[in-house]
């Protein structure tokens, strides 16, 4: 809230946010944002040639003046009619500040907010599905769904019980951080919470682009080649955490673990990954601990952690390995949920 | 195809550099790219003529000054050429490498009129 106190209604509905277009032929890039069981719909249409301008005085600071007219810049050398400009500005500048925008605003609510990459039916919606049901109750969670046309991830998520919006990119191929920033404002998520943002099934577009994640999460499936991560070096060198999804179908499928796992180590050498099945349930214990030690919030930590918690795996997880069970202790999930 | 994106934030970029110079239009743009900056030259090339279209850029020169991938390894030391995110050591082996240089993604110049 207080991330959005300065503005007034009438800025927000003037805001038009930067260009979220790709891959489309068309003067103008559009996209949709539909919060699912409201009845209201937003609509962003802008053409190319509008943005940019709508943002001063929002508080992002990078507009300099320096180039009050051709013959002033400091940086600028004057020929007959022509000036240069030495701007040396970030491409995606506009882009990467929004999404530092959102990452404060997640950091003052304490949202634990994740960007879900995959291709395209690695199983992201199954696999939140799965954790939407199991962790529901236990604290609130969100979802942000980007895909470029229908509303049916948004609807299978909605079907938990969870609040969901819905980002329709259009012909655009990944989702950029003025689109979050927008499906925020919707999504109202409250505070100590966990916001999973579902990002268009694409492993190469949304690696360029900042959302103001806490984490990046990878995930690809069995199904898939092993040698993904090398293939698409960009995206899993950005993630913190790769999931192998699909596990159950290991048996009938020619993939090997490891070495999609020495892969991904080739490209990046801080991710972690989480072996599981969305569909048995296999392994989602260690994605929940995983949770756990991202999140500051404690529901979440001691839900994840104490013997008594319906989400608890039946697999002993020790008390007192990790650094926050030795702090919060093994109290039942619900009475977590009430001290905060 | 992210690389149209990527030239609507650089017609973003001209426009306003544009306006507050009081020109009207781009004679050339200097870019930066890092061949370790995930942008694919052809879809570059490609997605040009269409991103530019009717705006400040549409008649401008462009100079892409690609800047290498290089890297150090973090087991021995050396630097080298990084030609993929994934290139090992070429003298010990290593993946451990910390990029250097090849992720830019900027506008250096623009002359405008």
């Amino acid at each position: 809230m207080a991330m959005f106190s300065n503005f007034s209604i009438s800025q927000f509905l003037n805001f038009i946010p930067m260009c979220g277009i790709c891959g489309c032929g068309q003067p103008d890039g559009k996209f949709r944002i539909t919060k699912i069981g409201a009845e209201h719909v937003h609509e962003n249409g802008h053409s190319h040639h509008e943005h940019g301008h709508h943002h001063h005085g929002h508080g992002h600071g990078h507009d300099h003046d320096h180039h009050h007219a051709p013959h002033q810049h400091a940086g600028g050398k004057f020929q007959p009619g022509k000036t240069v400009l030495q701007i040396e500005q970030d491409i995606l500048g506009k882009n990467n500040l929004l999404a530092e925008r959102n990452r404060g605003f997640f950091e003052a609510k304490n949202i634990l907010a994740l960007n879900l990459v995959s291709s395209p039916g690695s199983g992201k919606t199954a696999l939140l599905e799965r954790t939407l049901a199991d962790l529901k109750n236990e604290f609130p969670c969100y979802v942000i769904e980007g895909d470029q046309q229908t509303s049916n991830d948004a609807n299978r998520i909605a079907a938990t019980g969870a609040e969901v919006v819905q980002i329709n990119t259009g012909k655009g191929c990944h989702l950029e951080a003025d689109m979050v920033h927008d499906a925020l404002k919707q999504l109202k998520p409250a505070d100590n919470s966990l916001l999973f943002i579902e990002n268009v099934g694409n492993l190469v577009c949304p690696a360029m682009f900042d959302l103001g994640e806490g984490a990046r999460v990878v995930i690809i499936s069995v199904t898939e080649g092993e040698d993904k991560p090398i293939k698409y070096p960009d995206m899993f060198h950005t993630s913190q955490l790769c999931i192998i999804n699909k596990i159950d179908l290991l048996p009938y499928v020619n993939f090997n673990v490891e070495k999609a796992k020495e892969y991904a180590r080739r490209v990046s050498h801080i991710t972690e990954f989480i072996e599981l099945s969305a569909t048995t349930g296999e392994g989602m214990d260690k994605w929940y601990e995983w949770l756990g030690k991202q999140s500051s919030v404690r529901s979440l930590q001691s839900a994840v952690y104490s013997p008594q918690s319906t989400v608890h795996s039946p697999l002993p997880i020790a008390i007192g390995t990790s650094p926050q069970s030795a702090v919060i202790g093994p109290q039942p999930a619900n009475l977590a949920a009430d001290q905060i | 195809m992210h690389e149209l994106s990527i030239i609507a934030s650089i017609v973003d970029i001209a426009e306003a550099e544009v306006k507050k110079a009081g020109a009207s239009q781009v004679e050339s743009i200097e870019l930066e790219i890092g061949e370790l900056a995930g942008v694919e030259w052809q879809a570059l090339d490609f997605a040009w003529e269409v991103g530019v279209q009717h705006s400040v850029l549409e008649q401008a020169e462009r100079q892409v000054n690609r800047i290498p991938g290089q890297a150090r390894c973090a087991e021995c030391k050396s630097s080298f050429l990084m030609e993929q995110i994934f290139d090992p050591c070429p003298i010990c082996g290593s993946y451990f490498n910390e990029i250097l240089s090849g992720k830019e993604l900027r506008v250096k110049a623009l002359t405008v009129t």
